[in-house]
């Protein structure tokens, strides 16, 4: 573990500037991945900038939709009233993740910046293109069986962890980031990265800057997530799926389909969606197939694919129920 | 007054409740140094360098490497313990040689832990890496005899003449891979350093007196230069059986330091030492067609490690379990590059009678005969490989009252005939097996004149229960109230006892606290005291009467699972454990221990998985975010029975133990319900959702 300073931000600003005097500084909340990351030496900040006293722990309504503040937990987002009407398959993809105690601590902000839960990305004793670039990837040829299947590169087939992501990838979300030039609003599809020749960046916030809302334009879908996992509870996803659907009657007239556990980023293909649009039930299977088109499976998770169709269907059949 | 056989409360509850029950980790003292142990990089090879420079920051008090490391003894027998095999015991910082991965190679030692974690991440160490064989698969032509084995397999009749003469035949090949213990508190040991040189030491242990012998060994010290305390261990399941290497490093470094040292280690330092080895099997049953067995095959192959044999008795109970006169049995080890595995929780029993059990259910499929019929037809009234009659064996009763609970008569045998819920439902059945076992031990009385009576023994309380037990014992046989009875366990200093494992320290520890309260009642029934009382007894077995009887626990395990046909998730919804156990002191910790036991059965079924790179020769799922063990959500209905058992024979308060017995059967009995459930015969344990889609 790296002897880090520590400051506490008071304002947006303060913490902008604490960023900007301390280059490689890290932003800490909830702490819930950092600071496992810190005690096995992945994560070596020289400094940590506390942003649990900002004032970005809001949930509020508008016109435009629902803004969710930086700070709000993820519990608190999950049981929030307007989050469990408007958006239930995010509130269920929250309840999904981790344990009631991680979910009490855990942000928004934070949540979409966890990083792989690869075994080798943990074990500093290893070599991993993600925490030491140019050093390989041994899940390459290891044990992959948690690893990806889509959007994968030679340099890395780590997966995205988290399900709040999913979920918010089907919504359409939009993260709102604060940097010393300005507000910049990125779409949640730009958000995250895949790995590429670059695997060590997850995503394309700038250094310094600072997430402080995600919102959520107003939807009228019928949704369901679905995570598929080794145990009933408190384990990263093998596969999920969040699905959202807008139908009549029988038709589907709009439809969202984003899977996690599968890539380095909640996963979506416009192709599969507008498949559906003015189909009904059977058109599922197909759209499933779509989806996991190219597909590219390991030596331990070929199974994954077979177990996404099928979770694609299940999902879409349990929100159309 | 009785006490033997309620359920009373756990006396020890209150204090761990509060918080006022200190492990290993929290012993604790002004001026306390801490250390932090650097783990390989490697997994065989050896150490260029170590370059300590940039870790000597200010508070950083000692880096001890096997360069700057005391003088160490170099005879083996110097670093044996009461639970050491055959082979030279692993010596920490001895060499510059790297034998597995996450070896200990250097300790920091530092003013605070976070300091001493730091400065370890600054040590820079420079190996040149050997060519390593982690992978059992690899080895699968190289198994050789162990050198000292547990129990040698003994073969009876000729089991592959009769198997080729069987109307029926089943072939099978099961796997179990390795698993680690993992019990929630890690091993830690804080060695506190008294102005003459004299070591308190609390470790986390089994054997206070194993550490205790260790440490004297190891460091040239008297018996009463050390004192080893384990009041209280937060589970161990077997990990404390032998000291593990965070002992013998904080002893080195408050010797060197002349200063108090504790040294901790960490969740994935939990996966560097011993663990349940990874083990494949092959059993082939011949019958007649009605079922009735004429052949039983059984072989086995297991890991263990370059330097050590580790044995266990993974095939002999296919020969014990089940009449039938033609019976082969192989067990065979092959050498990795890993630490040498250790016991864990009924070590062998689990893994044989996962095999076997599977097998049986394999055969009451191919014969049509339901699988508790199957065991009925072939049970064994004698035990075959020992020869003698059992001193008690309700297994019949355990079946019988297992399956009346369960309601296994409803069960109809073809697979993927239930269903519930769009869920395929599966029924499951195994049989469980245990040695009933007791060593020598001694306890003392002391009644003082307030009435307060104080027993002592040094055997450990691993959170099984041992303090209400004995309490129960103690107070019954001398009559004197519950709340006066104060029972002091886990100290090197108090009389001796063996190791808390193979499930004898019921038996055992129970034995000798009720014959020296027998002597203190003897005592109190000649009047009143009118000094304070002191007894003291070693309560040896009565091995001429025992050696003519074979003792084991048995159980019917009766599991329920629900697989979604299309995603293959699986749930465990109920479990029927019925045990004979024998005598049972407290069903209320009883039960907590075979309740706990069956957890771990469903964790072994469907979670746990140290998985091995073989490349690297590392476990890379070292934490409990990816070593998956049941959470509340995995485990639904448990039911647990006691069916009567009376047995004079097996101990004096005819108690069998039940530390092992829970777990046996159980990976089998879930296995055989996801067969029920869904056609498909897992053979390579966990059962995760892939091997079911």
């Amino acid at each position: 573990m790296i002897d880090f300073s520590f400051s506490r931000a008071d304002s947006v600003e303060h913490a902008l500037a604490e960023a900007a005097a301390h280059p490689g500084a890290a932003f800490i909340a909830g702490g819930t991945n950092l600071v496992d990351l810190l005690k096995v030496d992945v994560a070596r900040p020289p400094h940590l900038i506390d942003i649990t006293r900002l004032k970005l722990d809001a949930i509020t309504e508008s016109a435009d939709g629902v803004r969710i503040g930086a700070l709000v937990s993820n519990a608190d987002l999950a049981w929030h009233p307007l989050i469990r009407e408007r958006y239930p398959l995010l509130a269920q993809a929250l309840l999904a993740g981790a344990s009631p105690q991680l979910r009490n601590m855990a942000t928004t902000g934070g949540n979409l910046l966890q990083r792989t839960r690869c075994y080798y990305f943990y074990d500093v004793a290893t070599p991993c293109n993600k925490r030491s670039p140019g050093s390989g990837c041994p899940a390459l040829h290891g044990q992959n069986r948690i690893h990806a299947i889509l959007g994968a590169s030679e340099h890395c087939i780590a997966v995205h962890p988290s399900d709040m992501c999913v979920a918010l990838r089907a919504l359409d979300a939009v993260v709102v980031v604060q940097t010393r030039a300005g507000e910049q609003r990125i779409p949640i599809a730009d958000f995250h990265r895949l790995p590429g020749d670059t695997p060590e960046r997850d995503n394309n916030l700038e250094p310094g800057a600072l997430i402080t809302a995600v919102e959520l334009p107003p939807e009228q879908l019928r949704g369901h997530y679905l995570k598929l996992r080794d145990r009933a509870s408190y384990a990263f996803a093998l596969v999920s799926v969040a699905v959202g659907l807008q139908l009549d009657g029988d038709v589907v007239r709009d439809a969202r389909i984003a899977l996690g556990g599968v890539a380095h980023k909640p996963w979506r293909k416009r192709e599969a969606e507008q498949l559906l649009i003015g189909k009904t039930r059977e058109a599922f299977p197909r759209a499933a197939e779509l989806l996991l088109e190219g597909a590219q499976p390991r030596a331990l998770n070929a199974f994954k694919i077979e177990l996404a169709k099928r979770a694609i269907v299940r999902a879409l059949e349990t929100a159309c129920a | 007054m009785r006490l033997i056989g309620q359920p009373i409360r756990r006396v020890d509850g209150p204090l761990k409740v509060r918080g006022d029950a200190k492990y290993a980790a929290e012993a604790s003292q002004d001026g306390l140094l801490h250390g932090y142990v650097i783990s390989s990089a490697i997994t065989r090879g050896k150490i260029e360098k170590i370059d300590v420079s940039a870790a000597q920051l200010d508070g950083v008090r000692l880096i001890l490497t096997h360069e700057n490391r005391p003088h160490l003894p170099w005879f083996d027998k110097k670093y044996k313990d009461d639970d050491a095999r055959a082979g030279s015991p692993f010596r920490p910082l001895y060499d510059g040689k790297v034998r597995f991965a996450a070896q200990p190679v250097a300790l920091v030692v530092a003013d605070t832990l976070e300091l001493a974690r730091h400065a370890a991440s600054l040590v820079k160490i420079a190996y040149s890496a050997e060519e390593h064989e982690a992978d059992l698969h690899a080895q699968r032509e190289q198994g050789h005899a162990p050198k000292e084995p547990q129990a040698p397999p003994q073969s009876r009749g000729d089991a592959d003449r009769a198997l080729a003469r069987s109307a029926l035949r089943v072939h099978a090949e099961y796997a179990v891979p390795a698993e680690h213990h993992n019990p929630m508190e890690c091993h830690a040991s804080t060695v506190l350093y008294g102005e003459d040189g004299a070591l308190t030491i609390y470790d986390k242990t089994q054997g206070p007196q194993n550490s205790q012998q260790y440490v004297c060994n190891v460091f040239g010290l008297k018996p009463e230069q050390v004192r080893v305390l384990a009041p209280f261990v937060g589970g161990a399941f077997g990990s404390g059986l032998r000291p593990q290497y965070q002992l013998n490093l904080a002893v080195m470094a408050a010797r060197e330091l002349k200063q108090s040292v504790r040294v901790a280690l960490t969740r994935q330092q939990m996966f560097s030492f011993g663990h349940r080895p990874h083990t494949l099997q092959r059993v082939s049953l011949g019958a007649r067609g009605d079922g009735k067995l004429t052949a039983v095959v059984h072989e086995a192959l297991a890991e263990t490690s370059r330097f050590e044999d580790y044995s266990e008795n993974v095939v002999n109970w296919s020969g014990m379990l089940y009449q039938c006169d033609d019976v082969k049995l192989v067990y065979e080890l092959a050498d990795l590059d890993v630490f040498t595995p250790l016991d864990m929780r009924a070590p062998g029993a689990t893994l044989g009678l996962f095999a076997l059990e599977s097998a049986l259910d394999e055969l009451a499929h191919l014969a049509g005969v339901d699988p508790v019929q199957l065991r009925l037809i072939n049970y064994a009234e004698r035990d075959q490989v020992k020869d003698k009659p059992f001193s008690s064996k309700a297994l019949r009763e355990c079946y019988a009252e297992g399956a009346a609970r369960f309601g296994w008569s409803e069960r109809n045998p073809s697979p993927r005939s239930m269903q519930r819920d769009g869920q395929l439902i599966g029924w499951g059945m195994a049989t469980g097996v245990w040695e009933a076992l007791s060593q020598a031990t001694s306890a003392r009385a002391v009644l003082a004149l307030d009435g307060t009576l104080t027993i002592s023994t040094s055997t450990t309380d691993i959170g099984t229960g041992t303090y209400t037990i004995l309490a129960q014992i103690a107070a019954e046989t001398a009559g004197v109230p519950l709340e006066k009875v104060r029972v002091e366990l886990g100290d090197s200093s108090l009389p001796k006892a063996p190791l808390q494992g193979g499930s004898w320290t019921a038996a055992s520890a129970g034995a000798a606290v009720q014959q020296v309260c027998q002597q203190l009642r003897a005592e109190l029934d000649k009047g009143p005291p009118s000094k304070e009382l002191h007894f003291e007894v070693t309560s040896e077995p009565d091995k001429e009467r025992q050696g003519q009887y074979s003792s084991a626990t048995h159980s019917a395990v009766f599991a329920e699972v629900a697989v979604d046909p299309q995603l293959g998730t699986l749930q465990v919804t109920r479990v029927v454990s019925a045990i004979a156990g024998g005598r049972i002191l407290n069903p209320k910790t009883a039960r907590s221990q075979i309740e706990g036991a069956v957890v771990w059965g469903i964790g072994m079924a469907t979670h746990e998985h140290s998985r091995m790179d073989g490349a690297l020769g590392r476990y890379v799922n070292h934490d409990f975010s990816e070593y998956h063990i049941p959470v509340q959500a995995d485990v639904r209905e448990i039911d647990v029975i006691f069916v009567d058992e009376q047995d004079d024979v097996v101990s004096p308060l005819g108690v069998k133990g039940l530390g092992e017995i829970g777990i046996v059967g159980v990976a089998a009995a879930i296995a055989n319900a996801v067969f029920h459930a869904t056609g498909k015969r897992i053979r390579e344990l966990p059962i995760t959702l892939d091997k079911l889609l």
